[in-house]
């Protein structure tokens, strides 16, 4: 997983709640087994629509998507962060996540920013208003910094030190075989097996 | 100070808890899908890992399985492809696989049940946001992401923070003609699809404890789509009895040993709830969604609404999407609004007291000129047991498809979808934007409600017939 310390891009603004991952990857897709290759699904639905905000030239390269509240709903398809991530979006800001979402993004290094809704706001009407705005989404101090616009967000420290030394979960729990098999030994006998 | 029913399985699984740092959760079942499992078998193999706990994992194929004509290769390559990784993986890792056309296949959260290997107080996960499903028999299930299975192949746990925790409590009897989904479909509509966010939800109250274990499971199945982690119900001398004879479930003196402890498995009298919602169950109905998510729904006997009637600007600008999507009128009864297509089936309702229902409704009925109507059993098991009481009799009498087990279409994987611009009365779980196919619109509904669209072509409770 590559590293998160501090990212600074340009924006796009998707004015829209509820944004579910059927939404930021259609189904056809989670067809493909391969982990890669994700960015030209994302939201293809809505990018079949001229006027949809990833069409408008101005905010072509941009690297921090700012949605509205409840940004990934629905289906577990880790496939919805890879393809912003293949994309090229380093964070999302939202007012809210959904839990299974934020854990997938949290999982791969794309850095989910909840901040609270009137924030979001402000920086949607700024970015709208000057698509050359640029972001600054700082892991290091927890802030997210626009011009005239410094706002905290909450991560706890764990996860931030996690990303920052771009960790993934796995290699860190393998060091915890011995306390996993002292756990197994512990378990009642009448649990079943699949066997 | 007493526990919830949610923190007590949670305790039970902490295999290391040290400050600051999410709990590492020890997982008892593992249940595996084509979809989300590829990129997770192959990371263990590029890491040179082995599956540390094949006994507890389990896998079958259900996403991109057609419905028809299952003898023969799946037509799509790249479905064809991916059910071939999920068969060549579950060979090189030792997983047991119901493949297409075992009698055991069928949807990863129908199986489970079915076997027995969903049992009280255990850990369920399964890259499926649908996983909830399996807490109606009191154990702590969630989805996850596709990371996150290659973390539970490889070490048989997870780290997790643990959840909030929230009571549904629905007060009183369920009216006669409401069911389950009407009750998970209203509770939605009152919470909001983001309203569970971070919590589990254990669902209480006269009108919960009365559901058969097929409606606890229709109603935990939607925990997802309020935007909680999990839902759960207390086990019961109902849930026991469910469970005794299964495959999988214990026997003899193990049998006696696991419900001793199975008792225990409920929220104490004084423990205390992150947060609490109260339904009364006598204002109930039956209850469709009119827009694209879950939480955009209504009683069937009202009308669609005005996003003239939303003060908040955010909560106009989409309802005016959705009906502009939906293409629906402010005002128009719901009542009147015409379908193209029914969908009877999906890990929400594709079990045997879901297909009797809407078999119940169908019986000496037809269905509507020009409708299409697809009556999909949630597993090979669910249809052998309905052959056997002929419901399947029935649903062809009334002129509709009896298909094969898979999640059909609940979502756009497989040959069942719906084409742009048709209307669905859908028993799944999901109306998102294009779900059932790009450009289809989909309204969720109740299987009684479903059948009984089905024989008008609007929609329709039982009621009205």
């Amino acid at each position: 997983m590559e590293a998160f310390t501090t990212h600074t891009g340009r924006a796009v603004p998707l004015r829209r709640s509820d944004v579910d991952t059927d939404q930021i990857i259609p189904s056809d897709w989670l067809k493909r087994i391969e982990r890669t290759g994700f960015g030209a699904g994302l939201f293809s639905e809505w990018r079949a629509d001229p006027g949809f905000v990833l069409n408008d030239p101005a905010y072509a390269g941009a690297t921090i998507l700012l949605a509205g509240p409840d940004f990934g709903t629905g289906s577990s398809r880790e496939h919805a962060v890879w393809a912003l991530q293949d994309h090229g979006f380093k964070a999302v800001i939202s007012a809210r996540f959904a839990d299974i979402f934020r854990g997938n993004a949290l999982g791969n290094g794309l850095l989910p920013v909840e901040l609270p809704a009137g924030t979001v706001e402000a920086l949607t009407d700024r970015v709208e208003a000057d698509p050359t705005v640029e972001i600054t989404v700082d892991l290091d101090r927890r802030e997210v910094r626009a011009p005239g616009l410094v706002a905290g967000f909450d991560i706890d420290d764990f996860t931030r030190w996690r990303l920052m030394e771009g960790l993934d979960d796995v290699g860190l729990t393998m060091r915890q075989q011995e306390a996993i098999a002292a756990f197994e030994t512990t378990r009642p006998a009448w649990l079943p097996t699949t066997r | 100070m007493g526990r919830t029913l949610t923190e007590k399985v949670w305790d039970a699984h902490v295999v290391r808890r040290v400050d600051d740092e999410p709990d590492l959760l020890y997982i008892d079942l593992h249940l595996v899908h084509e979809v989300t499992s590829p990129q997770a078998f192959e990371a263990l193999r590029l890491a040179g890992r082995p599956l540390r706990r094949p006994d507890l994992t389990i896998a079958t194929e259900d996403h991109n399985v057609p419905t028809t004509d299952t003898l023969l290769p799946i037509a799509d390559p790249v479905s064809a492809a991916q059910v071939e990784a999920l068969r060549k993986n579950c060979a090189d890792f030792g997983v047991r696989l119901h493949p297409m056309n075992d009698p055991g296949q069928g949807i990863v959260h129908v199986v489970g049940p079915q076997l027995g290997l969903t049992q009280p107080g255990m850990t369920i996960v399964c890259g499926d946001s649908h996983t909830s499903t399996h807490g109606a028999f009191g154990a702590l299930a969630f989805g996850i992401g596709t990371s996150q299975v290659e973390h539970v192949l490889a070490t048989q746990t997870l780290p997790q923070r643990p959840p909030k925790t929230m009571a549904v409590t629905v007060d009183g009897p369920l009216p006669a003609g409401v069911t389950a989904k009407d009750l998970i479909l209203a509770i939605i509509a009152r919470i909001g699809t983001g309203g569970g966010q971070g919590h589990v939800i254990e669902y209480r109250g006269e009108a919960v404890r009365a559901l058969s274990m097929e409606g606890r499971m229709t109603v935990c199945n939607m925990s997802i789509e309020a935007g909680a982690r999990a839902g759960m119900v207390a086990p019961d001398d109902m849930t026991f009895a469910h469970l005794r004879g299964r495959p999988h479930a214990p026997a003899g003196a193990d049998w006696d040993a696991a419900v001793a402890y199975w008792r225990t498995l409920v929220t104490d009298d004084d423990a205390v709830f992150d947060r609490e919602v109260v339904l009364d169950a006598a204002g109930l109905s039956p209850f469709v969604t009119w827009g694209t998510n879950p939480g955009q729904g209504a009683p069937l006997s009202s009308r669609v609404p005005d996003p003239a009637d939303y003060a908040d600007p955010a909560a106009r600008a989409s309802v005016e999407r959705a009906l502009a999507y939906m293409a629906l009128t402010p005002g128009t009864p719901l009542r009147d609004v015409p379908v193209d297509t029914v969908f009877i089936g999906s890990c929400t309702n594709g079990r045997i007291e879901d297909l009797r229902a809407a078999a119940d409704i169908l019986r000496g009925r037809r269905i509507a000129g020009g409708l299409r109507v697809l009556v999909v059993p949630g597993s090979m098991t669910v249809k052998a047991d309905a052959e056997a009481e002929g419901l399947d009799e029935v649903f062809r009498a009334a002129g509709a498809e009896w298909r094969s087990a898979g999640c059909s279409m609940c979502l756009g994987m497989n040959p069942d979808t719906l084409r742009p611009g048709e209307r669905s009365a859908s028993t799944s779980n999901r109306n998102f934007e294009g779900r059932q196919g790009p450009g289809g619109r989909t309204h969720l509904v109740s299987p009684a409600v479903a059948a009984a669209t089905a024989v008008t072509g609007r929609l329709t409770a039982p009621a009205d017939l």
